[in-house]
């Protein structure tokens, strides 16, 4: 029992053990992977010592962890798992039955490369390419946003019955120690309701899910699928504001840092923010305007957001830890569709730059901004490396 | 002979009305019989997983079901461990006395299923597992599973398939969980009370239930019942059950029927030369000799 906010000496892993502790869920399936095992690891000591009181469930694989993860939240139950890269890649027909069963499930993802070739390193591909799957994408930059999004996740996902991912990168975040401020039980109580569905599996009340369906049903289905989708940017941004009142810290859904008057607005999501950040500050040091935009949430997509922060803005570089082979940098895609059409859209520059692991350090930033300034723009995402 | 006298004399079985008619399986349909006995004894304080399959069509369409409990419908691998994340929900709310079972084919079981099995058998979940063994694919139109036996057409052998049937009951024997019993819909009594017994253990439990697919063999609409007593009498499916992996009952076996008997009434096998029968018979033989040496050592 954690009786006030507590500074720790966390990992990215631990603070987000920490967080679904807090959330006092009452099933955990859970599968190892590098480099999201720490998060296992932590939350059965915590089971053992007595800190949290749930289920733990180890199965033979992630595709069984999920399912497991979606039964239970249908029967009534808070869960909780975490995963990273070729476990994620296992999970995926199961992501989308969990959205199709509006199981307000919260998972931690830690971004790794996905094989071949076998790698560790941070790379955000394994979780862009869920996109699709009906769940709600966050991405952060530290321990303590990781640990405060846990909570945050659940209360929104609760709220509109969808499936919701907290998302970090390799070692970048799911190693690295930071202080952090783990808040306490009775916080957290007041800010997260017990869960405590309507509907659920359960023979008094005798309701069954996932037969077969028509076509009608079908769409019918997707549609409703896509209106949570929709009410959860409200949702979402109202469960940030009220954790600010309660801890004085919020991250909103996209965070415009510095973006008064640049000349250049630097689009990223994950570590390489915090990193912008840095660069941010020193650029404008030496008189250089440029500004981060960071993309916090990036399922459901914040267009409006995107689109009133981006209008008119000289030049718009998107940094892009993926790919997405054949098309290019997948945040790139994405802005670029949300600010198709836009009066006033600003030239984008997509820089492939940290795939695969590759480290991105501010002086690197302010190379592709200083390029960004004096090129063209191009229509496809540029590789940057080597 | 005592066998089919014993099994022929008494029909006394308490049903719960739990399945209901209505449902969507086919005319005579071995595995309807088998969702009668099992949800019918399991009543109403269930909860049924059933993965893509053949069950999945009995359980009924949206907005109809079935079945008078929650059903909820996973896909084809992930049966145990959907009715185990049932069950750890229904233990964390103090509801442990409601069953969590799953009911899948041989496809989602022998195959695709079997991992999560394994690992749900291993964990020691408190869930029955119920697996309406057709041998073979037959919701998708009779295809080879690793269930289906030497020598049977499927569309996907047509030749007659080349290896042996793999024997699953022996390998959850072998995770030495508290019980696991074959069972079939030709011996109601005998299937309802491995339920009722099954019902009473904690753990981990698994029953295999012969259930005769009369399109994917080729049988008539009456034929369910006698062929799968067939399968007892000549020993190709003996009825045995094998708690905590050391004790083996046998609870109606073979009475010295040749398998010829078995074997020609079905289209799957009409083209089995006389040597490929001889094949079978030794094989079954051995298979059975080994069974009753088994219930012999651990008397």
């Amino acid at each position: 029992m954690i009786s006030k906010p507590t500074a720790m000496l966390l990992t990215g892993n631990h603070a987000v053990s920490y967080g679904a502790m807090l959330a006092r869920p009452k099933v955990i399936p859970i599968y190892p992977i590098t480099p999201q095992t720490p998060i296992a690891e932590k939350l059965t000591e915590l089971q053992l010592s007595g800190a949290l009181e749930a289920e733990t469930m180890t199965p033979e694989s992630e595709h069984s962890a999920m399912a497991a993860c979606i039964t239970a939240s249908l029967a009534g139950v808070r869960v909780f798992t975490a995963t990273a890269s070729q476990g994620l890649m296992l999970m995926h027909e199961m992501l989308h039955y969990a959205s199709g069963a509006r199981a307000p499930i919260v998972m931690a993802n830690v971004n790794r490369t996905i094989g071949s070739p076998w790698g560790f390193w941070p790379d955000q591909t394994d979780s862009l390419a869920q996109r699709d799957t009906g769940w709600i994408h966050y991405y952060t930059e530290s321990a303590q946003e990781s640990l405060d999004t846990v909570l945050q996740a659940y209360r929104t996902a609760e709220q509109v019955s969808l499936p919701a991912m907290v998302i970090h990168e390799a070692f970048y975040v799911s190693h690295s120690l930071e202080v952090v401020e783990v808040p306490s039980h009775a916080m957290v109580d007041s800010y997260l309701p017990p869960f405590t569905p309507e509907i659920m599996l359960d023979p008094s009340i005798n309701r069954s899910w996932g037969n077969v369906v028509n076509q009608e049903m079908f769409w019918r289905h997707r549609k409703y699928l896509g209106e949570a989708m929709e009410q959860t940017l409200e949702v979402a941004a109202k469960a940030d504001a009220q954790w600010k009142e309660l801890t004085g810290r919020g991250y909103e859904l996209v965070e415009a840092y510095r973006c008064a008057d640049a000349e250049v607005i630097i689009v990223t999501m994950g570590s390489m923010a915090g990193t912008t950040r840095e660069a941010v500050d020193m650029m404008r040091a030496r008189g250089l305007a440029a500004g981060l935009l960071k993309v916090r949430l990036f399922r459901p997509f914040p267009v409006q957001k995107l689109q009133s922060l981006l209008k008119g803005v000289p030049r718009v570089m998107i940094m892009d830890r993926n790919f997405s082979p054949g098309l290019g940098g997948v945040l790139h895609q994405e802005v670029k569709a949300a600010l198709y059409g836009m009066k006033k859209a600003p030239p984008l520059y997509g820089y492939l730059v940290g795939v695969g692991g590759l480290n991105v350090s501010p002086a690197l930033i302010e190379k592709l901004v200083r390029r960004t300034l004096r090129e063209k723009a191009e229509i496809n995402s540029i590789w940057v490396g080597e | 002979m005592e066998n089919k006298a014993n099994a022929a004399r008494y029909y006394d079985i308490h049903e719960e009305k739990v399945f209901n008619s209505g449902h969507q399986a086919c005319p005579g349909c071995g595995q309807a019989l088998a969702f009668r006995y099992v949800l019918n004894t399991m009543g109403p304080e269930t909860i049924a997983v059933v993965p893509p399959s053949c069950a999945a069509i009995i359980s009924g369409p949206q907005p109809y079901s079935s079945m008078r409990i929650p059903v909820y419908q996973t896909t084809l691998e992930a049966s145990a461990a959907s009715a185990a994340g049932i069950k750890r929900a229904l233990i964390a709310r103090g509801k442990e006395h409601v069953h969590a079972i799953a009911i899948a084919g041989d496809g989602g079981t022998y195959d695709i299923g079997f991992q999560a099995l394994s690992s749900a058998a291993e964990r020691g979940e408190d869930i029955i597992y119920f697996c309406m063994d057709n041998e073979g694919y037959m919701n998708t139109g009779t295809q080879k599973s690793s269930s289906t036996p030497r020598y049977a057409y499927t569309t996907s052998t047509p030749g007659g398939k080349p290896t042996k049937k793999k024997n699953l009951a022996e390998i959850m024997a072998a995770h030495q969980i508290p019980y696991v019993a074959t069972a079939t819909v030709g011996f109601p009594d005998d299937l309802v009370r491995k339920v009722k017994k099954a019902k009473e253990i904690k753990g981990t439990r698994v029953i295999i239930i012969l259930t005769p697919c009369l399109d994917g063999w080729g049988l008539a609409d009456n034929a369910s019942v006698k062929i799968s007593r067939l399968a007892v009498f000549t020993g190709i499916f003996p009825l045995y059950e094998v708690e905590n992996g050391v004790k083996y009952t046998l609870t109606h076996g073979s009475d010295g029927t040749p398998i010829s008997a078995y074997l020609k009434p079905q289209r799957r096998y009409r083209h089995l030369t006389a040597e490929q029968i001889d094949t079978i018979q030794q094989e079954v033989d051995e298979q059975y000799d080994i069974l009753l040496r088994r219930v012999k050592c651990f008397a």
